[in-house]
């Protein structure tokens, strides 16, 4: 079988100079596919989402994108590689308009940017509709679209979401699952950590179930939500 | 009649005047405003950067006069301020490698930085006493008046006279250009935007690929830019002292505090706010009260709510208010 489009392979490590959080756990994504992170509070769930990206130092374990070893680089260099992340809080600047939010999004870029931002106006019309509006006057749900289409100006090849669905009604919820499923149909590889296990694993390519830091279910979305153990400790029954 | 030199005394003792030091203050505070929105620290140095900025510029005065250069009727500082600006721009980025990008790079404590750059203050302060001396110096040359209170009386007849002073025209003209130009850079151009969304949200900054380093030098070569256009403004206005230098910081730190730190239009808001309370307050109001009260009425006194002396209690009584009762300025800022 050939190796996946990333990999986090075998990751152990915690903030700092702290306790490990994670203990050997495997977190991978193929091509255009969406990849959830879901378990239990304190699972470490989106420990490894940042183990992922960069934002924690792994004392064991690689962090392979597309064959290259990136387990040494820094976050930023990691979004020079193509990944882009989406914070759970914090992800937009408030101040700025919805438009500069783009912008700034695509800092790193020198070529013409207007083509990826009439693909995220295209993706989330309200945004067209508010450009010249501080981000930060903007709703919940509104503001989580500003913030992956922030993330999507980098024209990355993987996104990483960490709990973009936290604080926003259920209407909003299902509206931007539709979104995140668009986004892969156009090739861009998914990684998403959500406390909505059911609705999230019902989109998902694969599934990690992770309790304590380890993995302990992992399989297709439809595999984990068929499986009788997995339901009945972490989906209610 | 009399309510029309009312009129004139207000303008010439108190509008005029206020409008002049308020657009000084105004670009002090739009220094410190900067620094604390991008660098998240009160800059106490700020005084003495506009002290060293107008020292520099005094010292290319002297030698533009000594050569003969001029372009009277406007002083020649105006012609040796770009100089000043560059020398300054050079120390601060001298010390934001010797010192501050040391605690930057420990993610220092604000409260930490704070005290470094009283440090840098002792430091500048005692520099700029050693190049030019604690004396005060006038470097202002060229035409003093715009309009002469003497030419005013005659052209309208009133008794009270008005006098526009160069300095003062020159201040407005200047602070009106330097913030069209600051908030042009900071609303349009990729550079300003990227320093605006650091100030922001640093980690979302450095996550879009911004890089901080690029945008802490821009910040200093701006406030180097502001810093030593309102010295040069003060001292062209009223004199050079390096003393009174230091003592503006607590009227400009007032400002951008009133206005809400951290934001560059409360910066604008703030310095107006604080010269016209510090020279209203100031200000004896007699001679305006005998133009309009009938004579009855008229004030024996002076009718001076506050000696000049202590017009700086106006700036900190101002600050205490603001602080206690809208901790985030006028404008929404951040909290101090």
């Amino acid at each position: 079988m050939s190796e996946p489009f990333l990999i986090g392979e075998k990751m152990t490590g915690g903030y700092g100079k702290g306790p490990d959080i994670l203990h050997e756990c495997t977190i991978a994504v193929e091509k255009g596919e969406i990849a959830v992170i879901v378990g239990p509070n304190g699972a470490g769930k989106s420990t490894a989402m940042k183990a992922v990206f960069g934002m924690l130092d792994i004392r064991g374990g690689s962090v392979r994108l597309d064959g290259e070893d990136i387990t040494r680089l820094t976050p930023q260099a990691r979004v020079a590689k193509g990944m882009a992340f989406v914070p759970q809080t914090s992800n937009i600047f408030t101040s700025l308009t919805v438009e500069e939010n783009l912008e700034m999004g695509a800092f790193l870029r020198h070529d013409d940017i207007s083509e990826t931002m009439e693909q995220v106006y295209g993706l989330f019309p309200i945004l067209r509709e508010k450009r010249h509006q501080a981000a930060g006057e903007l709703s919940g749900g509104q503001r989580q679209q500003v913030a992956v289409g922030r993330a999507l100006m980098t024209q990355p090849t993987l996104l990483m979401l960490d709990e973009p669905t936290a604080g926003v009604s259920p209407i909003v919820m299902d509206e931007l699952f539709d979104r995140i499923i668009e986004v892969a149909r156009t090739g861009i590889s998914i990684l998403m950590v959500e406390q909505n296990a059911r609705q999230a694993l019902a989109i998902a390519d694969k599934g990690y179930v992770l309790v304590q830091g380890r993995n302990a279910y992992t399989g297709t979305g439809r595999e984990l939500l068929d499986d009788p153990e997995v339901r009945k400790s972490f989906l209610g029954g | 009649m009399d309510f029309l030199n009312a009129i004139v005394a207000i303008a010439n003792y108190v509008l005029i005047p206020g409008i002049a030091y308020g657009s000084q203050l105004a670009l002090g505070a739009l220094g410190v405003t900067l620094i604390y929105g991008i660098l998240r620290f009160s800059n106490f140095a700020h005084g003495d950067t506009m002290a060293f900025g107008t020292m520099v510029t005094i010292l290319f005065t002297w030698w533009f006069q000594s050569l003969g250069i001029s372009i009277a009727p406007l002083p020649t500082a105006l012609l040796a301020l770009p100089f000043g600006i560059v020398f300054t721009a050079l120390l601060l980025l001298g010390t934001d490698r010797a010192v501050y990008r040391f605690y930057r790079e420990k993610r220092a404590a604000p409260v930490i930085l704070v005290i470094v750059s009283m440090g840098v203050m002792f430091i500048m302060n005692g520099l700029v006493r050693f190049i030019i001396g604690p004396d005060e110096q006038r470097f202002a040359d060229g035409a003093r008046f715009l309009i002469r209170a003497r030419d005013f009386k005659q052209w309208t007849g009133l008794s009270e006279g008005l006098a526009i002073r160069t300095s003062q025209a020159i201040t407005v003209v200047t602070a009106v250009a330097v913030v069209a130009l600051l908030f042009w850079f900071l609303m349009r151009t990729r550079t300003g935007k990227s320093m605006r969304a650091y100030s922001d949200n640093e980690d979302l900054a450095l996550l879009s690929g911004i890089n901080p380093e690029r945008v802490v030098m821009y910040t200093w070569l701006i406030v180097a830019a502001l810093a030593t256009i309102a010295g040069v403004l003060y001292g062209l206005d009223k004199s050079f002292k390096p003393f009174t230098y230091f003592q503006l910081l607590l009227p400009i730190f007032a400002s951008a505090v009133v206005g809400g730190l951290g934001n560059p239009i409360g910066a604008i808001a703030g310095g107006f706010v604080v010269a016209f309370s510090e020279v209203t307050i100031t200000y004896a109001w007699k001679k305006v009260l005998v133009y309009l009260l009938p004579e009855s009425l008229e004030p024996s006194g002076l009718a001076q709510l506050l000696s000049t002396d202590y017009k700086f209690a106006v700036s900190f009584a101002l600050l205490i208010i603001v602080l206690l009762f809208k901790p985030t300025g006028l404008f929404k800022g951040k909290t101090v």
